[in-house]
């Protein structure tokens, strides 16, 4: 960062103001500018109920209520957050190379419908063994798929967004050939489904909560993402090759093992969403797991700027607006859509923002007038 | 009605049909999209364009009875959508790849939002034209009716790969997409170029989504778009930025996808998912084959983000 950050036995800037009072005005435009923007896009949101002829108030207050009100709305948010993260993560960590990857709905599929593969394969064996199988299996084809985005970027310059929006249609149609053919359940008649998992092998709920442990699976991966985007070196190293390919070059970092094991990595964070979805949630794969959280992940990881640690409250916001969707429809008489047209607006004023940073003089002080 | 009277000659015959009919979809948002992006922006968010145009296409034709006025809303929708990407787009740092995916939802959003009452009403159809009407045999007849739609979006196909070349505006459009600094050295406003591009291409946009809902699969359903909204910006890339080579292709994407169900109605079921992801793999193939980290995309606007 600052010098005078660096320096940090000084007790005034290079200014005159107190080091301190940098340092937070430093650190401010980070928290300010994207909290503005989220009030903005939520009274923007407000002029549109009004528009519809409902009360903004009354519409706020049931989401509260439908969301964040009680113990039990908060563990549906919270249960909706779960596979949220991860799919965040699949956004946020190519990010940090300047890659803009869309396709975690892809991983999420595969990583269901692998983990559901090898829950039937090792049926019998121990449920810790089985369970853990299941992740690597769920985390291997998420990986393979968002890492071969990222090795197709690297080595043949394919466009990452547009090669992962393919592979993640084709993920989807390969799901349901696998789940109408050679996986099918014969007794799954109207939802084509593969054999359900005993209830050995599926996850339960975290002690004291209707929970399910995919929510903790989450917030440890936020964590270690964040670690290891800024505190290691190889988070440094992506950081330098998204900023600018060449110089990384020259520096000497290997940009193609960095891009494929970011990629690789945020695809397998992803495949880890789809294996906790089939054995924390569905008990087998079919066709819910494309259920859009891969589209949402995108939404919550721009919200989140892209920080692995922020992801962690945006994905319990997003959770709990959308589990707010059904008593926003039941109680004034909205369709469900209205929460997507929120999410929609908040996602578009947040971009907008992007404009702002950099621009006020008030976080930067390096500009401030000497005191006098 | 079964296919196996006129034995295997109904697969083609499908596919052939299916083309036509699928394609139309393709051909407006794939021309939208290459007019926006030889300006040198790329606008993700057709497919939030595409889905409410078929809902205000489907909502005004049930409430003025007129399939053409629908028509008319959706292009105008589009456009207000087109119009608002390229708004954004012109502030410094924003980023027109995310904001198209924001566009994409909050369109999908919105038109779920206004088009719950219209689920039910039946709205009146875009006119068809039977060109199979020489034929006894009801599978040709199928194939052959050919919405006007279609022919209208051949003709623009051509007309657009004629004027990139040939006109005025082609020439600015194809400055400021290769080259701001170019076109600022010629006194042109890159913005304001990319502005009304991008307006052009979200009411192309909203064209095809009008198809789907008044014509195939002609009703207004949430699920009514299978992607092919964001199929076409991919399918832009494919034929090169060439608005004939936007035609072919959404006839190539709309017969592939037509290659699942014709196969499946001779008794040929295995693959059928394999089938419908054909288009996709299809794109990935031919951009893996012709990519390459030494240089861009053969035809390809400089300025556009997604080839540098």
């Amino acid at each position: 960062m600052s010098d005078t950050v660096a320096g940090a036995p000084a007790t005034f800037g290079a200014k005159g103001y107190p080091a301190a009072l940098e340092w937070v005005a430093r650190r401010a435009e980070a928290f300010v500018i994207p909290i503005v923007a989220l009030i903005v896009g939520m009274v923007l949101f407000s002029l549109f109920i009004l528009a519809v002829g409902k009360s903004p108030i009354q519409l706020y207050e049931t989401m509260w209520r439908g969301g964040f009100g009680s113990w039990f709305s908060v563990q549906n948010s919270l249960s909706r957050a779960a596979p949220l993260l991860l799919a965040a993560l699949c956004v946020a960590l190519p990010a940090r190379l300047g890659l803009v990857v869309i396709g975690g709905e892809g991983a999420i599929v595969l990583g269901g419908v692998a983990a559901a593969a090898a829950g039937t394969a090792f049926s019998g064996a121990p449920s810790f063994i089985v369970i853990l199988v299941m992740g690597v299996a769920g985390m291997a084809a998420g990986g393979i798929w968002i890492g071969a985005v990222g090795a197709l970027r690297h080595y043949r310059a394919v466009n990452e967004t547009i090669s992962s929006l393919l592979m993640a249609n084709i993920a989807i149609a390969l799901m349901n050939q696998l789940v109408e053919g050679p996986l099918r359940d014969p007794a799954s008649l109207n939802k084509p489904s593969t054999q359900p998992l005993a209830d050995i092998y599926r996850i339960g709920n975290m002690p004291g909560m209707e929970v399910h442990w995919g929510l903790a699976v989450g917030v440890v991966a936020c964590v270690l993402s964040w670690v290891l985007i800024e505190k290691t070196r190889w988070g440094f190293a992506a950081r330098i090759a998204g900023g600018n390919v060449r110089a990384a070059q020259v520096q000497g970092l290997a940009v193609g093992s960095l891009i494929v094991g970011f990629t690789g990595l945020a695809g397998a964070f992803a495949g880890l969403a789809g294996m906790l979805e089939v054995a924390a949630v569905q008990g087998s794969a079919n066709a819910s797991l494309a259920a859009g959280y891969g589209y949402t992940g995108i939404l919550v990881a721009f919200l989140a700027r892209h920080n692995p640690l922020a992801i962690i409250p945006v994905a319990f916001l997003l959770g709990g607006i959308d589990a707010s969707g059904g008593l926003i429809q039941r109680r004034m008489d909205l369709p469900d859509a209205t929460v997507l047209v929120l999410q929609g607006m908040l996602f578009v004023v947040i971009l907008f923002s992007e404009t702002l940073y950099g621009r006020f003089k008030a976080f930067n002080p390096d500009l401030w007038q000497r005191s006098r | 009605m079964d296919a196996t009277e006129i034995g295997l000659w109904g697969v083609p015959l499908a596919i052939l049909g299916g083309a036509i009919r699928v394609s139309t979809p393709f051909i407006f948002v794939s021309l939208g999209e290459a007019i926006t992006e030889r300006s040198g922006r790329i606008n993700l968010g057709l497919e939030g364009t595409l889905v409410f145009g078929a809902m205000s296409a489907y909502a005004v034709a049930v409430m003025t009875g007129s399939p053409w006025l629908g028509l008319l809303a959706a292009a105008f929708a589009g456009l207000c959508f087109g119009l608002f990407h390229g708004w954004i787009c012109k502030f410094p740092k924003v980023n027109d790849i995310a904001i198209g995916i924001a566009l994409m939802l909050f369109g999908s959003g919105l038109a779920f939002f206004f088009g719950k009452p219209f689920i039910q009403p039946s709205a009146p159809d875009l006119p068809a034209i039977p060109f199979g009407a020489w034929s006894d045999i009801p599978q040709v007849q199928a194939a052959l009716d050919v919405n006007v739609l279609f022919l209208i979006g051949a003709a623009l196909a051509a007309f657009l790969w004629w004027a990139f070349r040939n006109t005025r505006a082609g020439l600015i459009l194809r400055v400021v997409g290769d080259s701001s600094d170019a076109a600022r050295a010629m006194g042109l406003n890159p913005n304001t170029v990319r502005l009304a591009a991008t307006g052009v291409g979200g009411a192309l946009a909203g064209i095809g989504g009008a198809y789907l809902s008044l014509y195939y699969p002609g009703s207004w359903t949430e699920g009514i778009s299978s992607g092919q909204g964001l199929m076409a910006v991919a399918l832009v890339i494919f034929a090169r930025w060439n608005p004939l080579g936007c035609f072919a292709a959404a006839l190539l994407f709309g017969g592939a996808g037509a290659l699942g169900p014709a196969l499946q109605s001779v008794g040929v079921t295995q693959g059928y998912y394999l089938f419908y992801a054909a288009p996709y793999i299809l794109t990935l193939v031919i951009m893996i084959a012709t990519s390459s980290p030494s240089r861009s995309l053969a035809g390809a606007p400089g300025e556009l983000s997604i080839t540098k």
